[in-house]
């Protein structure tokens, strides 16, 4: 195809592309080197019968003159990713000098926000992604030995997690783990404690919100699986089966190397969703306890008359270096792909 | 393709049949709850005193002379407004669908059939636009709409989750071109057809069933998008889910809680019906990504 036509066919996508998430990301790079500006104070003196008093308040009209001269805010530099709200160098240089022991260090620096959130962030990550790739395997593996005229209905009701979502999703877990709901009031029966709740300690939450992340990912992982042992060659399995191995064995020897590529892949794109996290925390209510990254720039932007836009586009920035680490493999492996392909 | 030597022992099946079963549950329950507990009153499907409530509705029958009640839908679709949210996510789900096919189609057929370099990187480009947590794109896009006046309409979240669903698109729709045989517009080519010739009479009628699952793909992210809507739509414009949200921020009506009971049902139903009807072009999409990277 000439460059002349190609340009012609791609042109439209690739400018939606270029000004909606190339530009976006330039933008709030752009947003990060900036400050909000301070609101000017002024004195009044205020007097009634019982004397005079100087109040300090907000300059309203010189404020707002300000920020109609500077909508962006004053220029800051790198700033803002340095403040206690992103990566708290001198919070941490102080904590560094201050605490006694290895321990309090890293308790300081965890109840920093960014810092916390990135935890979370990662330990979502990190504890979703494994058990969605077993039980995704088994569910397939299961799934693939049912009668025939069952399969459409069983992956059908499989794969609903997946389709709602994340919002609605963990609404509908939400509103039965509830201390009122059905599972909240099973779970306190179970354990006999009527004041037991999953919203009452943060390490319950976090199970919760990891639990709800299983549950919602594991269809994705089952519906690859279940396609990729479709391809797994017969004639390799009925060998084996001639030389008596178990089926444990078939399993373990011919059918997971198999699909050794497509777990890397699901693991990939479990990480890569995973690390955007947000829906659920609004979903289960637990902003007190879970913060994630992605929920950090949601807070800063969601009030309408203060955005915060620097603190969020520095948040944002951060938020895609970590993207960019994880999606390395990925890059690296599709270079590969396309190179052989040649 | 079943050989008869490899045949399951009876064992195996029941316990097979026990998981499955239960993993059905886990999956499918939640949801027949919420649509069940949505016809009830609050105090029954958050019920202190006995969860049974829920199923029996016994506080519905105290309160509306009924063990179920369609009040919380009555309330919500007019009183809540979200008639006006159910059409928004309309006109936004298919002007993003129409539109991203589009310009999907366009893109990828080009993509599939350049044999220069640039397709590879443009592709990587893609893939890393893909990977973009979209509230990180959002923070770009508030100040300058701010700026331009153009925040809080429909429009300008249609073209953003237009241009938020490019990469995706484009990878489904340039593997499924790669599958159709070159010769096919190579022929017309040699014939004397332009490249839009052969596009528009040779490729358009045999690219349905990739167009039909990448424009799954594109519907369920315009219908389920919360990051994007909620923060680039004024209240009025609000689409369902988001709504939804809303309608959560208002706890201390105790009706309004059923209402965001409600609607998630009347939200989650017309998505299960299409999924039911096109289940095999959702998977056969989702394959297509993990078979080709």
């Amino acid at each position: 195809m000439p460059h002349r036509t190609f340009f012609w066919f791609f042109f439209p996508s690739g400018l939606a592309m270029l000004l909606f998430i190339g530009l976006p990301i330039i933008s709030s790079f752009f947003q990060s080197l900036h400050i909000e500006p301070e609101q000017i104070l002024m004195e009044v003196e205020k007097c009634d019968p019982f004397g005079c008093k100087t109040e300090t308040k907000v300059d309203i009209e010189a404020t707002t003159k300000l920020q109609e001269e500077q909508p962006l805010g004053r220029f800051n530099g790198l700033g803002t990713y340095g403040d206690r709200n992103h990566l708290a160098l001198n919070e941490i240089k102080e904590a560094w000098t201050n605490s006694s022991s290895i321990a309090e260090f890293t308790d300081i620096l965890l109840n920093l926000p960014f810092y916390k959130a990135l935890l979370f962030t990662l330990t979502f990550c990190f504890a979703v992604t494994p058990p969605v790739v077993v039980l995704g395997f088994i569910v397939a593996l299961s799934v693939n030995t049912i009668t025939k005229s069952l399969k459409g209905p069983t992956i059908f009701g499989v794969i609903l997690p997946m389709i709602v979502t994340p919002l609605i999703g963990s609404l509908v877990l939400f509103w039965m783990i509830d201390a009122k709901g059905i599972l909240g009031s099973f779970i306190q029966f179970l354990f006999d404690d009527p004041n037991l709740s999953l919203k009452s300690s943060s390490q319950l939450t976090w199970i919760t919100l990891i639990i709800y992340g299983i549950w919602h990912n594991t269809p994705f992982a089952f519906v690859v699986f279940y396609a990729a042992l479709q391809t797994v060659p017969q004639d390799p399995i009925e060998a084996a089966i001639i030389d008596g191995a178990s089926r444990y064995e078939r399993v373990r020897h011919i059918v997971i190397p198999h699909l050794y590529p497509v777990a890397t892949f699901i693991i990939l794109i479990c990480l890569m969703d995973n690390f955007r996290v947000l829906e659920p925390i609004i979903g289960f209510a637990a902003e007190g306890v879970a913060q994630s990254l992605s929920w950090m720039i949601y807070n800063d932007l969601r009030s309408e008359n203060k955005m915060l836009f620097g603190s969020a586009g520095a948040t944002s920035m951060l938020t895609i270096i970590g993207v960019a680490i994880l999606l390395t493999p990925v890059l690296i492996r599709t270079w590969r792909e396309f190179r052989t392909e040649r | 393709m079943e050989s008869k030597i490899n045949r399951y022992s009876k064992q195996l099946i029941l316990i097979n049949s026990f998981f499955i079963l239960a993993w059905l549950v886990v999956s499918v329950f939640p949801f027949i709850w919420t649509f069940w507990g949505s016809f009830k009153v609050k105090a029954d499907f958050f019920s202190r005193a006995d969860w049974m409530f829920a199923v029996t509705g016994v506080n519905t029958l105290i309160e509306t002379g009924d063990t179920s009640t369609v009040k919380a839908y009555v309330e919500s679709w007019t009183e809540g407004e979200f008639w006006k949210a159910t059409m928004n996510t309309v006109i936004i789900t298919v002007s993003v669908v129409t539109i991203s096919l589009f310009l999907g189609t366009l893109g990828a057929y080009a993509l599939s059939r350049s044999t220069y370099k640039y397709t590879f990187w443009i592709l990587i480009a893609a893939l890393i636009f893909r990977a973009m947590p979209h509230i990180t794109l959002v923070s770009g896009y508030l100040f300058p709409f701010f700026q331009l006046n153009v925040w809080g309409i429909l429009p300008t979240t249609i073209i953003v989750l237009v241009a938020i669903n490019q990469p995706f698109t484009l990878w489904l729709l340039y593997s499924f071109f790669k599958t159709v045989p070159k010769e096919l517009d190579e022929s017309a080519l040699i014939d004397g057809c332009s490249y839009f010739q052969a596009f528009r009479f040779v490729i358009m009628p045999v690219m349905w069933p990739g167009v039909v699952t990448a424009g799954l793909f594109s519907m369920m992210l315009a219908y389920n998008d919360f990051t994007v809507t909620s923060l680039l739509l004024n209240q009025q414009n609000y689409t369902m889910v988001p709504k939804i949200n809303a309608y959560l921020g208002t706890i201390e009506h105790s009706g309004n809680y059923m209402w965001a009971v409600s609607s998630v049902v009347s939200a989650t139903a017309p998505l299960f019906m299409i999924i039911m009807f096109f289940q095999r072009q959702l998977i056969s999409g989702l394959t297509a990504g993990a078979v080709k990277g």
